[in-house]
Parts: structure tokens; sequence; C-alpha cells
């Protein structure tokens, strides 16, 4: 197997003295897509922000293209981000950009390419995403879909090895979401990308995945391709991949307080 | 020993605060030559003229009016008590005086805090809310000389621009005052204006509002980038940025008033 372009290693952090992530341990090959499932606080975003950079663990390394980079000169950190493309939740434009001038920013800040260069290439990526036709409008003249599928030709304007996508069905109906798991797939074929995926969404996952990675309390449970995480017995995934109440509606304070609501304390059940 | 402990932590907290302001504002100074016309970075200059129409040409109209109210409020408190002493038109030197060395760079300080200090640290608080930040960092481009530099090359231009015409409304309504008070032309105001004022008075304004404009730029921009959570981090930001500019904004003026005094500059 050749180096892996993303290398977690023993990876931790906590706030406030709660452990967010436990020793995780993770490699992504090139030209796969991975991704990293997880329920509500399992620490997959956590992960995510590690990984590009934005956030320093408490310890463990995190090589990106071989290079870690949380040790690394300032001049590398910014050759490494400009080898990665990242598409937030929320979209993340810049609300006084238009579309158009949004894609273009990165383009027009990081290269000496000439305005009509810029002009053209930010055109084409917007219609990769098919967002020919909206690149005058405003951020917030978006449908959430639009949005998000901005944030993509943002993320893909310098061509990036490597693309995540932070939650990228959240917040969108099935068929938009549907549409988007097309375009990572798309993305992939086309522009051999290396694509990280963050998101909670199981259907979403084996859409598009190669591989599956599983975060359960910071703890890094499964890794595997689709059919042997479909296999799987362990509980903690089988809960995942077959939605039955969890622990917070089963916990016996829970049912307790719902019964003094009802007012049925101290009925014998 | 709690007392010692709590006292302890609100002098961290401020060392720490300075310390990150400071770190700010050179950060900010070394980003400035990028966005300079010709030699600066594309599309930063015009960022820059737009933070300049936002603090300066907007704030005008503000201005003006304070400005006027305020010297016409300062010539009706010293003709109160001059005129006791027959010496009205020493109303003409404390107006000048008071305007160019001291009330034209404060007033001007507190309007430009309170609109534009409070729309710094709201626009970043809500860019830092919606991963704006976040995401100009992923794509390898500096907050600082993204968002903070252009507003500090325009607030650096433009509160000194704003302190002189606020000076120049200020003095006005002393000219005001004393046409209807004693009807004197404004030929004659003018030049008793100029017999009562020299250059390093204004020039001691200019260097006080230039201080002004670092101090409201870095605690407007750094408030903003302290917010996490949601839209109510936004507005505590907003308050915050007001409150502390506008002490840090008295704070400095004192000091350099003193400095000014001790070295001579304003005898």
């Amino acid at each position: 197997m050749t180096e892996p372009i993303i290398s977690i290693r023993d990876l931790s952090v906590a706030y406030d003295g709660h452990q967010v992530l436990d020793h995780v341990n993770l490699d992504i090959q090139r030209n796969e897509i991975l991704v990293l499932l997880g329920g509500s606080g399992s620490g997959k975003s956590t992960t995510l922000r590690h990984i590009i950079g934005l956030e320093r663990p408490d310890s463990g390394t995190i090589l990106v293209r071989g290079v870690d980079i949380n040790r690394c000169s300032p001049a590398e950190l910014r050759k490494i981000r400009r080898s990665v493309g990242v598409a937030f939740q929320d979209a993340a434009l810049f609300n006084s950009l238009s579309t158009e001038e949004n894609v273009g920013l990165p383009m027009r800040e990081l290269t000496t390419l000439a305005e009509p260069v810029i002009e053209i290439m930010t055109y084409m990526k917007l219609a990769v995403v098919g967002l020919a036709d909206a690149g005058k409008l405003l951020p917030y003249e978006l449908s959430g879909g639009m949005k998000k599928r901005a944030a993509v030709a943002r993320a893909i304007a310098l061509d990036p090895e490597i693309l995540v996508f932070d939650e990228p069905s959240a917040g969108l109906d099935p068929i938009v979401s549907a549409e988007l798991d097309n375009l990572i797939l798309l993305l992939k074929r086309a522009g051999q990308m290396t694509i990280l995926v963050v998101t909670h969404e199981i259907a979403s996952a084996f859409r598009i995945a190669d591989r599956i990675a599983m975060l359960d309390k910071g703890s890094l449970i499964a890794v595997g391709d689709k059919e042997s995480f479909k296999a799987s017995t362990d509980p903690r995934i089988r809960q995942f991949l077959d939605p039955v109440p969890g622990p917070i509606t089963e916990s016996a304070a829970v049912q307790e307080h719902l019964r003094e609501l009802a007012g049925l304390t101290g009925v014998v059940r | 020993m709690n007392a010692f402990e709590d006292l302890g932590s609100v002098v961290i907290q401020q060392f720490a605060y300075v310390g990150g302001l400071t770190g700010q504002f050179w950060s900010g100074v070394l980003a400035l030559p990028r966005m300079l016309p010709i030699t600066g970075k594309r599309g930063r200059w015009q960022s820059a003229l737009r933070q300049m129409a936002a603090i300066g040409v907007a704030a005008l109209p503000m201005i003006g009016i304070m400005a006027l109210c305020a010297g016409f409020i300062l010539a009706l408190q010293g003709a109160a008590e001059l005129r006791r002493f027959g010496a009205l038109r020493y109303v003409i030197d404390l107006v000048a005086i008071g305007f160019t060395r001291e009330l034209g760079p404060l007033l001007t300080a507190i309007v430009v805090s309170g609109r534009s200090g409070s729309a710094f640290s709201a626009e970043i608080g809500t860019m830092m809310v919606t991963n704006e930040i976040d995401a100009l960092r992923t794509m390898a481009l500096d907050p600082i000389e993204f968002v903070l530099a252009p507003k500090f090359l325009g607030a650096l231009i433009m509160v000194p621009c704003l302190t002189v015409m606020c000076n120049v409304f200020g003095i006005a309504a002393g000219a005001g005052f004393m046409y209807l008070s004693t009807k004197m032309t404004l030929g004659v105001y003018v030049r008793y204006v100029f017999d009562s004022i020299v250059l390093r008075d204004v020039f001691s304004g200019l260097v006080k509002s230039v201080a002004f404009a670092t101090i409201i730029v870095h605690v407007g921009c750094m408030e903003g980038f302290k917010v996490r959570g949601g839209p109510e981090a936004v507005g505590r930001a907003t308050t915050s940025a007001v409150v502390k500019s506008t002490f840090l904004v008295i704070l400095a003026d004192l000091f350099f008033t003193a400095i000014f005094y001790l070295t001579g500059w304003s005898s």
C-alpha cells in the first residue's frame, strides 16, 4: 500500500478536562473517499478541524502529504493549506462578495493569474457545480443547496489534492442531498482527488464512501469498507445502522423526569 | 487567599489582553504595505477605500453636528464665567485651543468608536460565527491582512481627517456664538483664532487622533476575533468593543496630554 496522504497518529484532544478525542489513529489513502461517521458529540468535527489545521492537538501527530502540520513552518503550512479545499457545513461564503467573487477569491489572492483567466476559471468551477448562471448572486440570494455547491466551487478553485466536506447533507432535502453526493463522486473521478467527508447521514455515507471510519465518544471504533461496515456486529455500529433509541431516551433519570411531568410519580409500574 | 488569587487572575487576564492587542497591532502594521496602491496586493487598496468611506465620509454629518453643538456649549459655558471679568474675547481662545488640542480628537474618537469600532467587532464576530474566518485560514489567507489591515489603513487616514473637520465645525460654532453675543464678524473671529492657536496645537491633536484610530480598530477587531458561540456572543463583543475602546481612548488621551504638558508641547 502506498503512503497515506493523511496520517493521524494518537490524536488526543481535551476541552476543559473533557476528553473529546482519545488516541485516534487513521490513515486516508490517495484518491479515496473516506467518510468519517459518528453521532453528535462523537468528535468528528473536532477531528476535521485538526486535520485542516484550525486547531492544535494536546498530543499526537497529523501528517498531510508527509508533513506534520503542527510542527511545520508557516510557509509549509500555507503550502499544505493550498492543497486542501474545505467545504464548510454552513458554506462560510463571504456575505459581502458575490458568488463568483467568492469562488474567484483563492485564485485572486494566491495566484498571479490574469483577471480574464480567473473569470474563465471561475465560470468553469461554477459550471461544474451547476451554478454557472448564479455567479452574480449574493450568498443571501442562494438556497441552502446552492450555497453548499458554491462552497464546493470555492473549495475546488485551486484544484486541491484533498477535498474536505463538513456535513455536506446537513439541512438539505433528500433530493438535493443526493445531488451533492453525485457531485462528490464526480469530483473524485474527474479531479483525482482524495475526499474526506464528515457526516452522520448513513445513506449518504453508503452512496459515496470507499471506506468508512466511525467515531464514538472520541474513539475510533471501526475503519473499513462498506460491506464490512454493514456486516459489523458491534452494537454501537448496529445502533447507528438500524437506528433505535439510545442511552439518552433509555436513561432511568429521563424516564423518571417524564413520569414526574406526567404526574405519575410514585405509580408502580 | 482567594482575593489574592482573584486579583492575580484579573491581572494575568489584563496582561494577556494587552499582549494580544500588541501582537495584533504589529501584525497589522506589517500588513499595511500590502494595502497600498500599486505596490500592494490587488484588490486591497479598493477594500481600504471602502473602509475609508465607511469610517470617514459616512461619519462626517454626525461629527459635524456633534462638533457644532459641543463648540456652542463650550462657548456658552466659557462666556458665563469670562463675561464677569470682561474677557469675553477669550472664549475664542478657549474654543480654538480646546478643540484643536482636546475636544476635536476626543469627540471624533468617541463617534468613530461608537459607529465603526462596534461595526468592526460585529462584522468580524459574525464572520467567526459563520466560519468565514476559518474559511480564510484554510485558504491560506491571513485574516489580519484580509480583514483587519484595510480597516486599520482606513482609520489611520480618516480619523485625523475627521478630527480636522471636527475642529473646523467646533471653531465655527464659536464664530456663531461670538456673532450672536458681540456681533463679531467672521473675518475678525478667524484672525483671533489664528492668533490663539499655533501649528503644534493642531499637530498634537492629530498625533492623538492617530493613536485613537489605532486603539479603536484593534480593540474592535480583537473583540470580534474573540467571539465564540452564537449571535448573543456577537452582541456582547460589540458592547465590549465600544466600552473598552472608549476607556482606552481616554486613558491614551491622558497619557499624551501629560507627555505634551511635561515636554512643553502644550505651553
